[in-house]
């Protein structure tokens, strides 16, 4: 299997080789029924920023500081047996859906091969002079591998709702055992640098910065990037 | 060991890091079992009052009972800290589900900042714990308790016991934060015999305790704390220092249902504890249950009702708790269970916890009164706990549940039994005082044909009812003279009335008779034969017809 590249930054080094960041990746496979994507990709997404979001940073004099409150909320699932814990921000919420309902779409539209993969980079933004743009370092990697699957009957979506159930119980746990190594974390930014870390656009909580991207997979099995770049390749060898 | 290495400061302050994160994990543990869905609001202006940044409110017995427990020390080697999930069946067995373990090991981290990396990481692990507490088994179990079986908690410190789970329990690991004074680890070890069975099959057959053998064992180590209810009108059995619901309150149902079953209301008085009351119930599914089930189920309707009954009682000096699907206008409504909540028809929470319902539930009633624990402070949560406690009074009488039935709209029942007060039905201020009988309602009972005046002055059109007059001419009338509506007698030779006096009575049609219609069918039959052998010569004919029309 080729070696994980992190989105932002396609043309450099594989993840683990020397000069990569520290960007650990960890990769999550889910096989859903159609109307089980949405719920699927939330819980995934909102257990990972639960970890990945702080109160709200309130700087005071002497480069102290001190943390907002992070409110938490159940969520149960109507396609999935299963429920999970969110952040209480209606903000990331929302933000969240529209990212995985395009995503849905998107895999919707792509035809009956039904493949595609969800990616949450966290990264910290490095302030290059000008004329150069600022750089974003992506920190941690989470992909999820979403293979839908098409049910015949009403017995079959029964069993499959425990069965994602089931599944989605252990993702849980594997992020929770991630998020446990205490590995690499940005330092606590200053005021002046804290929003190359954080975001601090929402107005409950904070968030490591991030961004989502979802790439679908086409019928020959290679992702739509890859082909591209590969008739990119083909064009200029000649 | 030697902690020289450890500033006096940051000794002290690990120490109460370390001793709040194990009251935030109890209640994290014990709010994850009520069989409710939580919520709590982020607060973006710190209040300088919720550990670890994370707002998880103190329900008050919860953080005694764990107190007791622990009884002034830390989780050290060898001394750890559990909290151990049960379940108990309305024929009282039980059987352990889970057992979560704070612990600590030797492995020191000396290097590691106590202020502030050790706090952010307690953090962090806090909320892996609030992720992994919906993913064991016994959560959905306790999702769905209230009716056949309750979800109970014990505290304990020492050394953990894990021989009730049975044979193949699991471990699942929550986390490790390491401390220059050792490494904490969160873990829980859960019983997964249970996981084979959905929890529709638990809910389903009856008893539960015969497919699982195993627990019936003795325990080695017999409980020294006492079970608690995962649902709070607990702890009256140790002479309850904590509120509890006043006397004879009524609480009512929150079905909005336009047309529900007969409903169950539960009327909670004090009663001695001793004495099971009489429990009346019909064709419900709750069963008929010894006492302390009762109690249990009882409590099991009553999630935070202390809470419930303090709204705006400012006497009552307890910190409130947080509101899970109170309502503010009906500070004694019931709060149910979740999704799948059972008998009692429970609040209409919309499945999917949509917006507007969970912001409901997030109302802090009282915001400033989170039982507060001040990290940047000096003093302890003993001060605000001890205060409230003093304000409680006197210990009450354990609870008991009637059940009453009571009569839903359009629901077909002897007026005498059910007054308006008592339906339980939406917009009940809108519904007529006086509920009339039955027998008065025109549309049951239409009023008697009048039945001395109008014949003989009559018209065509008796009173309000057009189609009558046909009806009438037959038996019970006999017409002397009418006047017909819109006649004049006098201008034309046939009036209205001799017209339709002759052609009242019209013959019947000849082929609707019987006779004529026998006589005909015979003939029918006898021209049969003559009739296919027409058809027969003429198959060309036909056949070419049905190609045009296709």
């Amino acid at each position: 299997a080729p070696p994980q590249r992190c989105p932002s930054c396609p043309a450099g080094p594989a993840v683990g080789a020397v000069g990569a960041m520290n960007c650990r990746a960890e990769v999550l496979e889910v096989s859903v029924e159609g109307r089980q994507v949405e719920e699927a990709m939330l819980a995934v997404l909102h257990t990972v920023l639960l970890h990945r979001s702080t109160g709200k940073f309130h700087y005071k004099k002497e480069g102290t500081y001190s943390i907002g409150t992070v409110g938490t909320q159940d969520v149960d699932c109507d396609f999935i047996d299963f429920a999970y814990v969110r952040v209480s921000s209606e903000e990331l919420d929302r933000a969240l859906r529209k990212a995985v309902g395009e995503f849905k779409d998107a895999l919707r539209s792509s035809g009956s091969d039904g493949m595609g993969q969800i990616s949450l980079e966290f990264y910290q933004k490095k302030k290059s002079r000008w004329p150069f743009s600022d750089e974003c370092i992506p920190w941690e990697l989470w992909t999820i591998k979403v293979n839908v699957v098409n049910l015949a009957n009403e017995q079959e979506r029964q069993i499959c709702r425990e069965k994602v159930g089931e599944k989605l119980c252990e993702k849980i746990i594997n992020i929770v055992e991630v998020m446990n190594r205490h590995e690499y974390l940005p330092k606590m930014p200053t005021q002046s640098e804290v929003d190359n870390v954080f975001d601090t656009s929402l107005k409950d909580v904070q968030p490591y910065l991030y961004k989502i991207s979802y790439q679908i997979t086409d019928s020959l099995g290679t992702s739509v990037t890859t082909t591209m770049r590969r008739l990119i390749k083909d064009t200029l060898a000649l | 060991a030697m902690d020289t290495d450890l500033s006096s400061q940051d000794r002290k302050d690990l120490d109460k890091f370390i001793k709040f994160f194990a009251l935030k994990t109890v209640q994290v543990i014990v709010q994850a079992r009520l069989g409710e869905k939580i919520c709590t609001r982020s607060s973006s202006s710190p209040t300088g009052s919720d550990w670890f940044n994370l707002a998880i409110k103190d329900i008050p017995e919860v953080t005694h009972e764990a107190k007791k427990a622990l009884a002034g020390q830390l989780p050290a080697v060898g001394r750890s800290m559990c909290v151990e999930i049960s379940l108990k069946t309305s024929e009282g067995d039980s059987m352990e589900l889970e057992i979560w373990c704070l612990e600590m090991n030797e492995k020191c981290d000396k290097e590691i900042k106590v202020s502030y990396t050790v706090y952010n990481r307690l953090s962090l692990l806090l909320k892996s714990l609030l992720a992994i507490t919906r993913v064991t088994p016994a959560y959905r179990l306790s999702r769905k308790q209230g009716h056949e079986y309750v979800i109970l908690y014990r505290i304990y410190f020492g050394e953990v016991q894990l021989s009730g789970l049975g044979e193949g329990f699991q471990t699942v690991r929550v986390g490790t934060v390491g401390t220059p004074v050792g490494t904490i680890t969160l873990s829980c070890a859960y019983r997964i015999n249970l996981a084979f069975m959905s929890t529709r099959q638990f809910e389903r057959t009856p008893p539960i305790m015969g497919i699982i053998i195993d627990h019936f064992v003795d325990r080695p180590y017999p409980s020294s704390s006492p079970m608690h209810p995962c649902n709070y009108r607990a702890g009256e059995e140790n002479g309850a220092v904590y509120p509890s619901v006043e006397d004879s309150q009524e609480v009512c149902t929150t079905s909005f249902s336009t047309s529900p079953p007969s409903q169950c209301v539960f009327t909670v008085t004090k009663a001695h504890f001793q004495t099971p009351p009489p429990v009346v119930t019909d064709t419900l599914k709750v069963p008929v249950m010894g006492l302390a089930f009762s109690h249990q189920l009882s409590s099991s309707r009553l999630s935070y009702q202390p809470a419930a009954v303090a709204v705006g009682s400012a006497d009552m000096g307890y910190p409130v708790l947080f509101a899970g699907g109170l309502n503010a206008a009906h500070p004694h409504q019931l709060i149910g269970p979740g999704k799948d909540g059972g008998v009692p028809p429970v609040p209409s929470q919309p499945a999917h916890g949509s917006q507007a319902d969970q912001e409901r539930i997030c109302t802090p009633l009282d915001g400033a009164h989170y039982s507060a624990v001040t990290p940047s402070s000096s003093e302890d949560t003993e001060t605000v706990s001890n205060s409230s406690e003093g304000k409680c009074g006197s210990p009450h009488d354990l609870l008991e549940t009637i059940f009453i039935r009571k009569v839903g709209a359009f629901v077909n029942k002897p007026i005498n039994q059910v007054t308006m007060a008592n339906l339980d039905i939406p917009f009940a201020m809108f519904a007529p005082k006086n509920v009339e009988l039955e027998d008065n309602d025109p549309m049951v009972n239409p009023p008697d044909s009048p039945e001395t005046e109008s014949p003989l002055q009559g018209s065509l059109h008796s009173e309000g009812s057009s189609g009558s007059s046909t009806g009438n001419t037959h038996d019970d009338f006999v017409m002397i003279d009418f006047k017909p509506a819109f006649s004049k007698d006098d201008i034309l030779p046939m009036d209205l009335g001799t017209f339709y006096r002759e052609f009242q009575n019209p013959p019947q049609l000849s082929s609707l008779s019987i006779d004529i219609g026998a006589q005909s069918m015979a003939e029918d039959l006898d021209s049969l034969p003559e009739k296919l052998a027409v058809h027969e010569k003429n198959v060309k004919e036909f056949d070419a017809f049905v190609e045009t029309l296709q």
